[in-house]
């Protein structure tokens, strides 16, 4: 009898690509049920825009870089990236937004750094960073959370869906009516013109701890990030280090000065942090590879949202607390390489 | 379990794999004795070093445990006859340390007798001997390591007397799936395995042993544990450690129950301790006990592609066809022929290669990895966290890629133990085991071809330097000679001149 003759190891391999990122997108779900429960039907349309531009770039990309289109298209990562850009889109928002932040994330961040696996910067947070800068007027308004109000008004789906194709409402609405200022645009204008942290979290749109929505939408975010970890898709390193380089600034600001500082559980609960820790800073491709470096990579993140925030203009800042440590990833991960078994400890040299 | 004395007191492995064991089928029966084949096919070279030197004849009748092919040169192992019979030949044949290419081989007809050679005298008591004399003995038995390295044991034994030493190390440890050779073994003949124990403890003159046994064997550790109990040796004691892949690793092993690392480039011996498998163990008991040098192993017959997998204690020579057609023959799922066990083996294109003394295992899988489907490296990092050296594969391998022989040397490619964990966990089905393994060989070439470069320099250099010294030999002979001539010649022309001088002053007075 005759036998192909292989390498070892001559087991199949346990996953792959795709069923990582199939994980990643089941994870989004309860997250998504959340968002929509909350925000309506916007984040739909957002994520069907998302989805199609990015799979649209990614599918010339390809063409154009002469890779096979079929085979890499499968491997889901442009939906994960057009998922997590539908999450940072404010609920509202024009299709071409959108477009443009897919569209640069793919092209840009993704394909023209040389695709999966070599792009530095995570194209999501490239997508969103791009046209927060670029349509600043449709990034900044939000509409209000279900039961954030009183005087609370529900869009309707087509309502919601005029206002996706064409970036303005029929006659009988005006955006004034139902858009509200996030709850980090609260704590960040309230504190900005000498109101404490108390007086403001009484406002209703707070929520109880991170804001109304928010909160909720950020606990669904938890259970997806459990699954991940339970998986073991994502490690712990990140998500921790992002959650402790946000809360210890935060808990000892809270400490020291309460009246004009958020507290850290709205911190935790408000904006992208808890989506930054277990989705967006979780991306492999654009992260610290070592252990100890996931670490440090994930303090880092949660250290300057944490800087931003206090310091900064922009209400959050975890998409560009992210991109500035994507920068960082290549030192970090030089700097973090571990120790091989059998080769002696920097310890042991210097006693040498 | 009735070991009290197991324990799990134990060092650190980083990473490795829970893979599922498959040892189920092989493990349900007792290891059948295979009969003796027609044919034995023996290559001269089944251990690490080099080949052994044949010292028969074609058409040389030789009996059972006759001395065939000696060990030739500082590291190498003797090959004795499995069984009686006539030498057909000595020819180049098929074998699984060349993946199915070609080795030279002496076969031998069998005659079905399998009358064994009447030793000159009866073997002495071990303890009578020095440990020196010992480990002499157990290299004249071909006996090589039976875990895979197949390093001839006696120039281990040799290497590791030099060193100082804490703990014997008895591999019991299998933690390839499939195989299960050595727990049968254990089950089988625990007594053999300890009785080796006490022969090696004498020739290294080491008074600890750990015989180190996985805790999922509970069988194995219940016979090495009442074979304990009969033999009362309080220096030897049993450790169970967690099932965890690699960790039956020479290195791997005395990092679990030392929790020291061997270091880079180093030799166990280097911290204290010598690992031997227990199956090594074994056959240096029945060579030393018995007479019986290593012609026959147990060896594991598994895999979706074998009728019923089982062990059997087959003899050295035994055509793998032979013993797969003993075990029920193939099959219809039968793809993938495997010397080894899935994660290290290695895979043959025939089943005419002949069981070595390596052999531990004949897998036949009913699947193939398919080749190019790959996809880049998404950097998730999971080959870093399963890689029991704490390597960074994802490194390796794109250094691999460019060829970047110091950046392959800086992330310890030379470390790589070829265990095969990142490969299984790669979400992107890239062949990294594959590639290290062809990096080393191509550093290993370079090495080579560096050191014949070396050695041609080295030989053009000191023939320029003899053709200089007979030129410059020649020249000086040459500057004699000339000064000769010339002393010889500025006389002849003083005389000339003289002459000239005289002619002319005479032509002056004459004026």
């Amino acid at each position: 009898m005759e036998f192909e003759r292989r390498e070892a190891p001559f087991l199949a391999p346990t996953t792959d690509v795709a069923a990582i990122m199939r994980h990643v997108l089941y994870a989004l779900v309860p997250a998504g049920i959340a968002y929509v429960w909350y925000f309506g039907a916007g984040f739909v349309f957002n994520l069907i825009v998302a989805g199609v531009f990015c799979i649209l770039g990614e599918a010339v990309m390809l063409r154009l870089r002469g890779r096979p289109v079929e085979v890499t298209l499968i491997d889901f990562s442009a939906l994960v990236t057009a998922a997590l850009l539908a999450f940072a889109m404010p609920a509202l928002t024009p299709w071409w937004v959108t477009a443009t932040a897919a569209l640069f994330g793919i092209v840009v961040a993704k394909h023209l750094y040389g695709g999966l696996g070599y792009n530095l910067f995570n194209p999501a947070m490239v997508g969103y960073v791009v046209v927060l800068i670029a349509f600043p007027l449709h990034m900044n308004l939000w509409i209000a959370p279900r039961m954030g109000d009183l005087d609370y008004q529900m869009l309707t789906i087509a309502e919601t869906a005029v206002f996706t194709l064409t970036g303005s409402f029929p006659d009988s609405l005006s955006f004034d009516a139902i858009s509200r200022a996030t709850p980090l645009d609260i704590v960040k204008s309230g504190l900005n013109n000498m109101r404490t942290f108390d007086e403001l979290r009484v406002y209703p749109m707070m929520g109880n701890f991170g804001g109304r929505g928010w909160e909720w939408i950020g606990n669904f975010t938890v259970m997806g990030g459990a699954w991940l970890l339970l998986r073991k898709i994502i490690r712990w390193q990140i998500p921790f280090g992002v959650l402790t380089g946000l809360l210890i600034p935060s808990s000892i600001m809270y400490f020291l000065v309460p009246s004009i500082s958020p507290s850290p559980g709205f911190h935790l609960f408000s904006g992208g942090t808890i989506l930054c820790a277990f989705f967006i800073a979780t991306d492999p491709v654009s992260a610290a590879t070592s252990d100890k470096g996931r670490l440090i990579y994930g303090i880092g993140i949660g250290l300057l949202i944490f800087a931003i925030r206090e310091w900064g203009s922009y209400a959050d800042g975890v998409a560009f607390a992210v991109l500035l440590m994507n920068m960082a990833v290549p030192t970090i991960d030089y700097l973090t390489k571990p120790h091989i078994v059998g080769h002696p400890t920097k310890k042991r040299k210097s006693g040498q | 379990m009735s070991s009290g004395a197991a324990t799990y007191d134990l060092g650190n492995l980083h990473g490795g794999l829970r893979l599922d064991d498959e040892k189920a089928a092989s493990t349900a029966v007792a290891v059948q004795v295979l009969p003796i084949p027609q044919q034995l096919i023996l290559p001269i070279q089944q251990h690490v070093g080099e080949p052994a030197h044949p010292i028969v004849g074609i058409g040389e009748h030789v009996l059972k445990g006759q001395l065939i092919a000696e060990a030739d040169g500082s590291l190498s192992a003797p090959v004795h006859a499995s069984s009686s019979g006539k030498v057909l030949a000595i020819e180049p044949w098929p074998v699984s340390r060349r993946r199915g290419d070609s080795a030279p081989c002496i076969v031998i007809e069998c005659d079905g007798e399998d009358q064994a050679i009447v030793p000159v005298d009866a073997p002495a008591p071990f303890n009578t001997l020095t440990p020196d004399a010992l480990r002499q003995q157990i290299l004249a038995g071909g006996i090589v390591g039976l875990g895979g390295a197949v390093f001839p044991t006696g120039q281990k034994l040799m290497q590791a007397a030099t060193m100082p030493l804490e703990h014997l190390i008895l591999n019991g440890v299998e933690c390839e799936p499939y195989i299960s050779c050595d727990d049968l073994l254990m089950r089988e003949q625990a007594a053999e395995v300890l009785g080796g124990a006490q022969i090696l403890m004498h020739a290294l003159n080491v008074t600890g042993c750990f015989v180190v046994i996985e805790s999922d064997k509970p069988e194995a550790i219940a016979a090495i544990g009442e074979a304990m109990a009969t033999l009362d040796d309080a220096r030897i004691t049993l450790k169970q450690i967690p099932t965890i892949y690699p960790s039956g690793g020479e290195d791997q092993l005395v990092q679990l129950v030392t929790n020291r690392e061997v270091p880079s480039g180093g030799l166990p011996t280097d911290v204290g301790c010598v690992v031997h498998n227990v199956g090594t163990a074994a056959a240096i008991y029945r060579w030393i006990c018995d007479g019986e040098p290593l012609i026959s192993r147990i060896t594991t017959v598994s895999g979706p592609g074998v009728a019923t997998p089982m062990n059997v204690v087959a003899r050295i020579g035994t055509t793998v066809g032979d013993i797969i057609a003993s075990a029920g023959g193939y099959t219809d799922q039968a793809v993938q022929l495997i010397i080894g066990g899935p994660m290290c083996g290695k895979s043959v294109t025939t089943d005419d290669v002949p069981l070595v003394k390596a052999t531990n295992c004949i897998l036949v899988l009913n699947q193939t990895r398919p080749i190019g489907a790959e996809q880049p490296c998404i950097r998730c990092g999971e080959c870093a966290t399963v890689c029991p050296i704490q390597l960074l594969p994802q490194q390796l391998f794109w250094h691999a890629s460019a060829d970047n022989e110091d950046k392959l040397r800086a992330h310890g490619l030379t470390d790589c133990i070829e265990c095969g964990c990142c490969d299984l966990v790669c979400p992107s089905h890239i062949p990294l085991t594959a590639s290290f393994r062809n990096a080393k060989a191509r550093i290993q070439e370079l090495a080579d071809e560096k050191a014949r470069a070396e050695r041609a320099r080295i030989r053009f250099e000191s023939r320029n330097e003899r053709i200089e010294n007979e030129k410059r030999q020649r020249e000086a002979e040459l500057a004699e000679q000339k000064q000769s001539a010339l002393s010889a010649g500025s006389a002849a022309i003083a005389d000339i001149l003289e002459r000239q001088k005289r002619k002319h002053d005479d032509q002056e007075g004459d004026e």
